[in-house]
């Protein structure tokens, strides 16, 4: 029980890092129809930045940790988002009306590129940022068992939480939201009635990237290093979460980021720690073969 | 891309849109072959003729789907302000121009309420009042009172179309009929002074036909927008229309009012003669297979 609560808390956290990279790939294939395969490096990206951030901040003098961390957020947010419609703009958007592969070769390279460019700008090797948040909660001493959640963890579930919610009124309630779900049901007519497709697609990749920068964040905190090659592992990872949840679907993005790390968590704890992608990835094959469109996907309804 | 063009022909104060000379083609097929008509301020227009006869083709022209091989549209919005339509971006023409289109085949937005639906077609004065979506999220001011304006205009366009009740339902449960007003509603919304409307009528038993006739005269009286459609319903067509421009393969035969277009020799041969081939080829295939 003890041992269980505690792989618990792991996954979780695991999976809101996931899940926050996943929002990125599902928001990006709604209004699109592309898998940004760039978008983990943007996730890669992103923790760089917030360790840049904070290591500036640091030199300058700024070392109370909340409000470092919030100047970090922000700051890395800001920078990051800027990369994603960057990115958009000089690889996909000319691409756009090209044939369907087109844009997917393009992230690929995109996403070499960033790559390449991080690893000779910041170096090949770990980069390590000492613990900035210590300390934590242990749970159940009077009922005879432990658990322990360190701050970064409830830091890390909590933030997810928040940005989850306040990405769901986006969507759901802004006009920005709106528009967005317009331009994914129907792009041409959207357009047709004033709304500025290009421009809802770039802030899409915006706010794709600026979650994806707060992952990285949270990835920073939680494992004290990062190096050029992180974006890879997570970016499939929150892919696979993507697909399993349903591509296209926000709240499938988060219960298959949830689910891809507490199935990761949960089998290298009990079976092996050498399979847990291999179950992750084959969790993902048998939910496909029965439910091709995922979790929480809508079935695609063929128009005539 | 904010200031008319300098170009922008001065269209008389009777004159709309004017199209002069447009030619579309594909490949080796003319679709559209030198048509030229206006769309007066304040009038029903309708655009007829027989299947491939390029009336889709000009509409798409208008508004920005196809950029003309030859020829152009020009708009005159105000006193003050007048567009090339071929030049403009596609969402700059609902935008800017004022131009609102609807489709052959409904095109809502299914998985977004009714009401949504009518939302999304006042993006624009939205988005300006919200300056950027952060603002909006914020709740200032300024973009609550647009937002607030925006819902009571679509309530209100509702209950124009008779479909204040299904406000929060999905786009895609409506039955057939109330699904065209629904259309029709959100191009309104769009504030546009040309509505131009791909076979409105299709599809629609003769009741639903009627309350869309009563429909489009009140846009085009109460609203003082005027109305340009492609439709084969020609008691539709005869009913409300005051303007009606007949095209043929691609080419333009006639150009007048209802009744001067339907006793028109070259009209009743486009049709009838269209429909007497199909007829006699039936009849054959019928013969043939007979004996």
């Amino acid at each position: 029980m003890e041992y269980f609560a505690q792989q618990l808390v792991y996954g979780l956290t695991l999976g809101s890092v996931y899940g926050l990279i996943a929002i990125g790939y599902t928001m990006v294939y709604g209004i699109i129809g592309m898998i940004n395969f760039a978008h983990g490096d943007v996730f890669m990206v992103g923790a760089f930045l917030s360790l840049i951030v904070y290591l500036v901040l640091v030199a300058i003098g700024i070392t109370f940790v909340p409000i470092a961390l919030l100047l970090v957020l922000v700051i890395a947010m800001m920078l990051t988002a800027l990369y994603g419609w960057t990115v958009e703009r000089i690889a996909y958007r000319p691409l756009r009306g090209s044939f369907r592969l087109a844009p997917l070769i393009s992230a690929i390279g995109m996403s070499i590129f960033l790559q390449n460019y991080v690893q000779v700008a910041q170096g090949p090797y770990l980069k390590p940022l000492p613990p900035v948040v210590t300390g934590g909660f242990k749970f159940g001493a009077a009922e005879g068992f432990t658990v322990n959640v360190s701050n970064v963890q409830l830091i890390i579930v909590l933030t997810t939480i928040v940005l989850m919610a306040v990405f769901s009124l986006i969507v759901g309630k802004t006009n920005f939201g709106r528009a967005q779900r317009a331009c994914e049901q129907d792009r041409k007519m959207a357009a047709l009635l004033g709304v500025d497709v290009d421009r809802t697609i770039s802030l899409t990749f915006v706010l794709g990237a600026t979650l994806a920068s707060v992952a990285g964040l949270m990835y920073l905190l939680y494992y004290g290093v990062v190096d050029f090659y992180i974006g890879f592992v997570a970016g499939v990872k929150a892919f696979t979460a993507a697909v399993l949840g349903g591509i296209g679907s926000l709240p499938g993005a988060m219960l298959g980021g949830l689910l891809i790390g507490l199935i990761e968590i949960f089998w290298g704890a009990y079976v092996s720690g050498a399979w847990k992608d291999v179950a992750a990835f084959s969790i993902l094959i048998i939910v496909l073969i029965f439910m091709p469109n995922g979790l929480l996907g809508r079935p695609e309804v063929e128009k005539v | 891309m904010t200031t008319p063009p300098v170009d922008a022909p001065k269209l008389p104060e009777d004159v709309l849109i004017r199209v002069e000379r447009l030619t579309m083609r594909f490949g080796g097929l003319v679709a559209v072959d030198d048509v030229s008509f206006d769309v007066r301020p304040g009038d029903v227009t309708a655009l007829i003729g027989p299947n491939g006869a390029g009336k889709t083709t000009v509409f798409n022209c208008i508004t920005g789907f196809y950029k003309p091989t030859v020829g152009r549209i020009a708009l005159r919005k105000s006193a003050t302000e007048s567009w090339l339509l071929e030049r403009l971006r596609d969402h700059q023409i609902s935008r800017r121009a004022g131009v609102a289109r609807t489709f052959q085949n409904i095109r809502l937005f299914g998985g977004m309420t009714v009401l949504e639906n009518l939302l999304v077609a006042q993006h624009a004065p939205l988005m300006q009042a919200s300056g950027m979506t952060v603002l909006g999220l914020l709740g200032t001011g300024g973009y609550r009172r647009a937002e607030t304006h925006a819902i009571e205009k679509a309530k209100a366009w509702l209950e124009r179309v008779d479909l204040i009740d299904r406000a929060d339902d999905p786009a895609a449960d409506l039955p057939y009929g109330d699904q065209r007003r629904l259309e029709i509603a959100r191009a309104m919304c769009t504030e546009p002074v040309v509505l131009c409307l791909d076979e409105p009528a299709a599809g629609l038993n003769p009741r639903e036909s009627a309350d869309l006739a009563d429909l489009l005269r009140s846009i085009r009286t109460d609203d003082g927008v005027a109305v340009l459609l492609i439709e084969h319903d020609m008691s539709v067509v005869m009913e409300i229309s005051d303007h009606v421009v007949v095209l043929d393969y691609g080419k333009k035969i006639a150009d007048g009012t209802p009744k001067a277009v339907r006793d028109d020799p070259k009209v009743i041969a486009a049709y009838l003669g269209v429909e007497d081939e199909e007829v006699e080829a039936v009849e054959r295939e019928i013969e043939e297979t007979g004996a």
